[in-house]
């Protein structure tokens, strides 16, 4: 850890910005230069494009960039996710081959965990990795995976040995994603947006090399990423930026982000909307009916009370208490929230509900919100997982029996 | 959001999400309190007796723990605290249950003299309510049960040098026992808001015909009290009655909101030790997921009251003008809360949770009469669209 304090840092930052930000400089080279200067991600190591500081300095980084509008380094998609876990369990080639480039953004990842026949049980997936001289090679199928299309490489957690406990036989390997054996198709949701891919995998080739991790410590690695995934605010990209800064640097970064949100245009209408709630009652004039009124009034609270809830958990937080239980709580208020505000939509648009498209209510938002807010309690583990995830670890209740134990071979699955 | 309320002359800062660390202590050092002091063996005991409450404790818990007191300004003999500690008393007591008439002296007459009384009227009557030396309670709600203000019958008309009540009120908490009966009354000829204001007499006054009804929660003891003639003060004056009553409820609703918020938590630490203990078909019943869920579910709901509960006191604390709309946010939320919370801890018992000798029982009643007292759940969502000008 460096020693340096805060005012250290910012003259120091300052003094780097000065003699090196230029907002018409190609975007790539000035997140190359701002990756080796250890700037960009200040709370990496020092060896690896970092400078060692503790998060609230690396935030006092981030201000000094924004004070200047200089660009910071990637970070959309799941590519820190990806570093993450590199910096964690990846040898020192695979941090010298994907890490400088993950943050100039060059390269861009996806995640092939999720498996149509393991989705809350991820530990079972069945996708093949075999040693084949310096090869391992790959056949099965992954889905919902995001951005694949755009992807250069890959994050796979695949089953490497049969005869071990499920957990126990998988491996994690970087695989490239544009290469002949690995077909990305889109996969289309009920909301007729495809934010996602379904990936087939026949005979595709990952050298031996791009084993992170050991044998078998697959899971333990996938861990690392999904630890990192749930520490990001529920896996939600930052908001687009609508910057309208010139130079070429800003540019090109409108359009990257532009390709990266895309997936997720539609996450606002997933949550549910609250924020239409009180204005669209009093456009479709159901604020007068008393009926409406205590509906809103249900969503309206449980809303606020999950907000509150939230910000009890933060505030407990930075008193340095241990977290209570209400900081376990958030995926499955939203979930609740986001349901019962599609039924308060519902309620106040009447039989406009059967419309979609731009003549329907609000352009269409009306219809994207009922059709969308399904994705929220299954996106990122369903309500009953969150369930048992609170129940055992919050509540201390005993664990179900469970029913997939020894060779994973004889395992009961899909 | 929009909300139009008036606020008042004090300024406002802004809204805490965490207790402070004496906030902590103190509540660890009420909770070892009320857990020798009010175990369910006491709760019980005290229910089947007609005061309700033992004289003892209430003496303990005045002199040792400044309870009663604990938000009433130093200069009237109080602690010097606010809402949030008051919520903090609160939330304990419906922890646990302690039979005594806190929730009439304190939160309902303690206020209300605050809110209506001139100066003067506080530095007499505020010491000894905020020493526990006098009972006292406030009579808002007639046998129709309406908690809106507007709604209030009983009528004071001038007499003598004070004036003379006429009406019948009830639900009036502790009403058997206090002192000090504080009384919402208007003027003659009056409707709505307009002609209502606060009256004092002693509860031993003549034309003062009290009653203990049947109460459903044996650990609140309720009153009917008639008053034919009798000669009261008025506390403050008319012009501002209105406001103060219904700045009194609103605080009231506040401190039934965190205690709700406390007796869902026993409920809900009920059932987990429960689900715990039990066995059946080889397992413990926690252990199925139909038990887990629930109680999952449960733990949610209980900790969304309590943000509601707890933001609303420090709303109120905090003098935010959005403060009385946070009130019937949080009555609503915690007594539904409560309610589902005690229905449950019944269900994950089975048979035994619906004996008498189960205490799942004791919290559930209070559960139920929570729930509409000071105003049910629909009562309070109308108010909180009405206050956010919906």
């Amino acid at each position: 850890m460096s020693t340096m304090n805060e005012a250290e840092v910012r003259a120091e930052v300052r003094e780097w910005l000065a003699a090196n930000w230029d907002p018409d400089m190609p975007l790539v080279e000035w997140r190359g230069r701002l990756a080796d200067s250890g700037w960009g991600m200040p709370q990496w190591p020092k060896e690896w494009y970092g400078r060692g500081l503790p998060m609230a300095l690396a935030r006092v980084v981030e201000e000094e960039l924004a004070a200047v509008g200089a660009v910071g380094v990637a970070k959309s998609g799941v590519r820190l996710l990806a570093a993450a876990t590199i910096l964690e369990h990846g040898s020192d080639l695979h941090k010298k081959r994907y890490l400088r480039r993950i943050l100039t953004g060059e390269d861009t990842w996806c995640q092939f965990f999720s498996e149509p026949g393991s989705g809350s049980d991820l530990a079972g997936a069945t996708t093949r990795a075999e040693l084949k001289g310096d090869f391992w090679i790959v056949n099965g199928q992954k889905v919902w995976t995001t951005s694949a299309h755009h992807a250069d490489h890959g994050m796979l957690l695949a089953r490497t040995d049969w005869d071990a406990p499920k957990h126990e036989g998988l491996s994690y390997f970087i695989i490239d994603v544009k290469q002949p054996g690995v077909d990305v198709q889109p996969l289309r949701q009920m909301n007729g947006h495809a934010s996602f891919n379904q990936v087939f995998f026949t005979d595709a080739k990952v050298p031996k090399e791009n084993l992170v991790g050991r044998v078998g410590e697959g899971w333990k690695v996938a861990m690392t990423t999904l630890a990192h995934e749930r520490r990001g605010a529920d896996g939600l990209p930052p908001p687009p930026k609508r910057g309208t800064r010139i130079g070429r640097i800003h540019a090109e970064e409108r359009a990257e982000a532009e390709k990266a949100n895309q997936p997720y245009e539609w996450y606002p209408q997933r949550a549910g909307r609250v924020d239409l709630i009180i204005d669209r009652a009093k456009e479709t004039g159901t604020n007068k009916d008393p009926v409406v009124r205590q509906e809103i009034a249900k969503l309206m609270t449980l809303a606020k009370c999950a907000e509150w809830t939230a910000r009890r958990a933060r505030a407990a937080q930075r008193q340095g208490r241990p977290q209570g239980p209400e900081g376990s709580l958030g995926k499955l208020a939203a979930s609740h929230v986001a349901r019962a505000c599609a039924r308060v939509h519902t309620l106040m648009t009447g039989t406009a509900a059967m419309l979609t498209g731009p003549e329907s209510p609000r352009e269409g938002i009306i219809a994207e919100i009922l059709v969308s807010v399904p994705a929220v309690s299954i996106a990122g583990g369903t309500d009953e997982i969150q369930r048992n995830i609170i129940a055992e670890r919050v509540l201390e209740l005993p664990k179900e029996p469970r029913f997939d134990t020894g060779p994973f071979r004889n395992v009961r699955r899909n | 959001m929009s909300i139009a309320n008036e606020s008042t002359s004090e300024p406002k800062r802004r809204i805490q999400f965490a207790f402070t660390d004496e906030q902590e202590q103190f509540r660890t050092a009420l909770r070892r309190f009320l857990n020798d002091r009010s175990p369910t063996t006491e709760v019980r005991r005290l229910m089947a007796t007609e005061t309700g409450y033992d004289p003892a404790v209430w003496r303990q818990l005045s002199d040792e723990l400044a309870l009663p007191g604990i938000h009433v300004p130093e200069q009237y003999g109080g602690a010097g605290f606010g809402m949030v500690e008051l919520g903090i008393v609160m939330e304990e007591l419906g922890r646990s249950l302690l039979c005594a008439p806190y929730f009439s002296t304190a939160v309902l007459a303690a206020n209300a003299i605050l809110n209506a009384g001139t100066e003067t009227q506080k530095a007499a009557l505020l010491p000894d309510l905020a020493s526990g030396a006098r009972l006292a309670t406030l009579a808002i709600a007639e046998p129709d049960g309406d908690w809106n203000p507007a709604a209030i019958a009983t009528v004071a008309a001038p007499a003598g040098d004070g004036y003379r009540l006429d009406g019948v009120k009830s639900y009036v908490v502790d009403g058997h026992i206090a002192d000090l009966l504080i009384v919402a009354a208007r003027a003659p000829k009056t409707s709505g808001l307009e002609g209502l204001a606060l009256f004092t007499l002693a509860a031993d006054a003549s034309g003062v015909k009290r009653r203990q009804l049947a109460a459903m929660d044996p650990t609140r003891k309720i009153a009917q009290i008639e008053f034919s003639g009798a000669q009261a003060s008025l506390l403050g004056n008319f012009n501002d009655g209105a406001k103060a009553i219904e700045r009194t409820l609103d605080q009231a609703v506040i401190a039934l909101a965190n205690e709700m918020a406390g007796g869902a938590q026993t409920m809900l630490d009920s059932a987990v030790n429960y689900a715990k203990m039990r066995v059946q078909f080889g397992r413990t019943i926690g252990s199925f997921q139909a038990i887990k869920h629930k109680l999952a579910d449960l733990l949610l709901e209980v900790e969304l009251a309590k943000s509601a509960a707890y933001h609303a006191a420090q709303a109120a604390a905090a003098n935010d003008p959005e403060w009385p709309a946070l009130a019937s946010l949080a009555k609503a939320a915690t007594s539904e809360t409560y309610m589902h919370a005690a229905a449950e801890c019944i269900q994950i018992h089975g048979g035994i949770g619906f004996t008498w000798d189960n205490d799942t029982h004791l919290w559930f009643k209070r559960a139920k009469s929570s729930e509409v007292f000071l105003g049910q759940p629909s009562y309070h969502r109308e108010l909180l669209m009405q206050r956010w000008g919906v």
